[in-house]
């Protein structure tokens, strides 16, 4: 630690600090383009001058010198920075003003307007006319993607765009070309960019070069409702806002979640909204003569229950989707428990996952900032890229900071990171991991759902669990086991028990020709139903699961209902409603306690109060907000007697179209371009 | 400076490699740098591959060198638009670089780039003949023969519109040019020819190791003179010993 004087206030930081982050510890505020906390240092805007003494003596760039750089006075004193001297005063209206000379006058038909960094700063440091009377500058606009609009003349040259692609999404997508006043942000040739992450640049970029092309001109900051929320696109959980505007999701924007998500967002939860309003059920439906036709509430209840009757209760199923969130699911256990039936899953078949073997037996126990820490990653049955986008970019900052080596058995895929390749199917797991965990303080187990959802997924996760608890993977002080879910609603289900009871079916015996009567299906579009059963389509959109229905009863998506959802480390967060859902849509549990009143089995709860309160009653970790229950790290032990016979086919992610991976990506056009262009790509690719 | 891009995709060769002996090299570039930092070599083998093909840098020569080196394309694609010096579309068989800083504009520069301008047409573009591109540049560091104009890897200088002009006519037609000043003087001597270091005897080897001889005559004055003085001492002693006796 050392001592500075910022404005007169003396205060101890780390030696390592920058001017700019010491300011910040003091209270001071500073202004910045080029520099950001997550990314390395460019030190080329020169907006955050401040005055030194103890250093160079003209005004000095405070994101690039560091604390310790500064001497101290002649007796000792410590250095003094000023940040609101009038000689900083002058030096930053002076950068502001050649920022100015080549930035257009356009914020009136900029996006960017209202939240603009130089528009901001410019109020501050900026002044009413300009000494310019020269040509300005015009830079020819560049096709980075169908996601991110560019305007380049109004690129100030900060590079956050490229240092983010290189160093967070680790895709060297972007490039500065050129030199001097002729320089220019663009990828090789105008290639699209291929980086799951690449939305971030648009909330990077201080000023309107970069912006969002599904957004593009339609509203204004100040005119949209913010509501925070949770993104549904991955079992990751991050942080995300949703902006609307009457009853539309405009965009969706990332939040600070340092435990999650950082600052950054996937693609697909950014740029998924398009798909909130298109394709969407807003009536129910009956299959009548094998055609679906609209009809009210009261007949489709009223159909239900002429079939329910007619089904003896072991007949009885329920499924749960992937964007279920866990009070329409605990109300979907608690009505298909009051009809006495114990057939409910929300696992996909194989999977050996169970809340009987304690909650850390599921759970990505290290979290996600505990990746951080791990010296050793072995990664099994998963393409995190694909599976978890966020996440696997915090395996990259944990790769960037060195002392770790990673190894994967399945997919050989482009993780944007280097990884020892030690096999493809079960049979090499144990070899990989006694290479892999050798001598290693903190190794961890990153087990993915393709590793698990197949026939052999209890013989995995037996052999994994053993791995762990004999090379130190858990241990007092660490537990490295992690499976590493895809979908939002898992954790939530498996920890409110939506799975069969005693004697119930599972997934993969419920979708067994002839196994049932009746399938409730709460949004299930992944898995194939066949021909027999009635099937209750409870969801929202047109998707693979509405085709098959018999009955259809629309639902609310996440952006349209206040839900609880539980990420893969067991993280509990809220989901608040942003807008109302569609036509006679309605949100997913008054449906199913509306459905339990026709049913003559009345659902005991009659507001979503009641039912969090119940909800809570039962499964007391989930009131904790923001929260983590860790699980007992003895469970793990005992999941290692799972037995049973390793296959020797290969691992296979279940996440092969990043873009695609639920109904509402699947309407999302914005989200059917990516998927396209990146398929053209591995296409060309393969060739 | 403007801004500057890929020549058009009419003009890109198919491919490109390096040539054998060219390959040998820029391993013996490569082998410089500890493993894993081989992109310190780009700039050099960026050169190297500029002077393979005809003096400009195409597109395939920077995807041959960045899977070369490991590195994105978009970062050669960097440094190759970065440096003026690497051309990216073609120069001719003679690229010509006028300097147009102040001692050659001073003297002349103008009226070199008007030649330019008459016979070639406009910078960054290739004569009709294909034998020659000019481009201005800053200055090249041979003031004292200003004007003056690099082609090719040669400097040419103390141009006039006249002897400029004849030069080009010389290079276009095959027949040999002499780099260097173009009036006939000798390197940067004065155009009078030389007025200092005239002195015959300075190239007849007889003063080679005269700063020794007078070196040692040196020494041998002082080594006298001390002697001398030390006698006048001893002397002055006596005397005064003689007086304190008497």
């Amino acid at each position: 630690m050392s001592k500075i004087i910022i404005d007169g206030i003396e205060i101890d930081v780390p030696a390592d600090y920058t001017l700019l982050q010491a300011c910040e510890a003091a209270g001071a505020e500073v202004p910045r383009f080029c520099f950001h906390e997550r990314l390395s240092i460019a030190g080329n805007c020169r907006m955050c001058l401040v005055e030194v003494k103890g250093g160079p003596p003209k005004p000095t760039a405070s994101c690039a010198m560091n604390v310790r750089d500064l001497r101290p006075g002649p007796n000792g004193e410590p250095p003094v920075v000023l940040t609101t001297s009038p000689m900083v005063k002058k030096a930053r209206e002076g950068v502001m003003e050649f920022l100015l000379i080549n930035h257009p006058l356009d914020c009136p038909i900029c996006d960017q307007g209202g939240e603009c960094d130089l528009q901001d700063q410019s109020m501050a440091y900026g002044i009413d006319t300009s000494r310019y009377q020269e040509n300005k500058r015009a830079v020819e606009d560049k096709h980075i993607g169908p996601l991110v609009k560019t305007t380049m003349t109004r690129c100030i040259q900060c590079t956050r765009c490229v240092r983010f692609s290189t160093e967070v999404a680790g895709v060297t997508d972007l490039g500065l070309i050129g030199r001097g006043e002729d320089v220019e942000i663009t990828s090789y040739l105008e290639a699209a960019m291929t980086s799951e992450l690449q939305g971030n640049i648009i909330d990077l970029c201080p000023v309107g070069a970069l912006t969002s092309k599904p957004y593009e001109f339609k509203a204004r900051p100040w005119e949209l409702t913010k509501t925070e929320s949770i993104d549904v696109m991955d079992a990751v959980g991050s942080a995300t806002r949703v902006d609307s505007r009457g009853n539309e999701v405009m965009r969706v924007m990332p939040r600070l979640n340092e435990a999650v998500n950082e600052e950054w967002i996937s693609d697909k939860a950014r740029f998924i909204f398009d798909g909130l309003k298109t394709q969407r059920l807003d009536r129910p439906y009956l299959r009548v003569n094998g055609k679906l036709m609209p009809v009210s509430w009261q007949e489709a209840f009223a159909s239900i229950a002429n079939k329910m009757k007619g089904a003896a209760p072991e007949r009885i199923g329920a499924l749960a989707g992937q964007l279920a969130s866990v009070e329409d699911m605990f109300a979907l256990k608690a009505l298909i428990g009051a009809l006495g039936s114990k057939n409910i899953d929300a696992r996909y078949p194989g999977s050996p996952l169970h809340p009987k073997h304690g909650r850390s037996s599921y759970l990505f126990n290290s979290g996600i900032a505990g990746i951080e820490d791990a010296d050793a990653m072995l990664i099994v049955g998963s393409n995190p890229r694909r599976e978890a986008a966020v996440l696997n970019a915090r395996i990259r900052k944990r790769y960037l900071k060195g002392g770790v080596v990673i190894g994967v058995v399945g997919e050989q895929a482009d993780l944007t990171y280097p990884y020892a390749y030690l096999g493809a199917g079960p049979e090499s797991i144990a070899e990989a991991a006694a290479k892999l965990f050798a001598g290693k303080e903190k190794p961890m187990l990153i087990i993915g759902q393709g590793a698990l959802n197949r026939a052999d997924g209890e013989a995995v996760l037996g052999t994994l669990a053993k791995i762990a608890a004999d090379s130190g993977v858990v241990k007092d002080g660490w537990n490295g086991f992690n499976i590493l879910h895809t979908e939002a609603s898992s954790v939530g289900a498996l920890d409110i028990g939506f799975v069969p009871g005693e004697g119930g079916l599972d997934t993969a015996h419920m979708t067994k020709a002839g196994a049932l009567d009746v399938l409730f299906l709460l949004g299930v579009d992944e898995i194939e139903v066949p021909e027999g059963a009635f099937v209750i389509y409870q969801g929202t959109h047109g998707d693979k699961g509405a085709h098959r229905a018999d009955i259809i009863l629309p639902g609310a998506a996440f952006s349209e209902k206040s839900g609880l959802y539980v990420n893969t480390e067991g993280r509990v967060q809220l989901a608040n409603r942003a807008i109302f859902a569609p036509g006679e849509a309605r949100e997913d549990w008054s449906i199913l306690r509306a459905l339990s009143a026709v049913l003559g089995h009345t659902l005991p709860f009659d507001s979503l109060t009641a039912l969090r309160k119940a909800l809570y009653e039962s499964h007391p970790h989930l009131a904790v907000l923001g929260g983590i229950a860790a699980g007992e790290a003895a469970s793990i032990g005992s999941l290692a007697k799972l037995a049973g016979t390793l296959h020797k086919d290969a691992f296979h992610s279940p996440v092969t179209d990043f873009y695609l991976t639920n109904a509402v990506a699947r309407a999302s056009k914005i989200m059917a371009d990516c998927s396209a262009l990146a398929s053209s790509r591995h296409a060309m690719a393969a060739e | 400076m403007s801004v500057r891009r890929l020549a058009t995709d009419a003009l890109q060769p198919a491919s490109f490699a390096f040539t054998q002996e060219n390959l040998a090299w820029a391993q013996t570039i490569i082998a410089k740098y500890p493993a894993g930092r081989q992109a310190s070599a780009v700039i050099p083998l960026l050169w190297r591959a500029q002077e393979q093909h005809q003096y400009w840098v195409p597109r395939a020569a920077i995807e041959y060198i960045a899977d070369m080196l490991g590195m994105a394309k978009i970062r050669v694609m960097e440094i190759a638009t970065f440096y003026s010096m690497f051309n990216l579309e073609p120069v001719g068989k003679f690229f010509i670089q006028v300097c147009g800083t102040t001692p050659c504009r001073l003297n002349g520069a103008e009226k070199i780039i008007k030649v330019c301008e008459e016979r070639i047409g406009e910078q960054r573009h290739v004569s009709a003949d294909g034998n020659f591109a000019w481009l201005e540049v800053e200055c090249l560091g041979s003031c004292c023969n200003a004007p003056m104009a690099q082609i090719n890897n040669d400097y040419y200088e103390d141009l006039t519109p006249e002897n400029f002009g004849k030069l080009l006519d010389n290079m276009a037609a095959g027949r040999p040019v002499s780099p260097g000043p173009q009036n006939g003087r000798k390197g940067s001597e004065p155009l009078s020819g030389a007025k200092t270091l005239t002195d015959p005897a300075l190239y007849d080897g007889s003063v080679v190791g005269s700063w020794k001889a007078r070196f040692e005559a040196d020494e041998a004055k002082k080594a006298i003179a001390a002697a001398e003085a030390a006698k006048a001492a001893e002397a002055a002693n006596a005397a005064a010993a003689e007086a304190a006796k008497g």
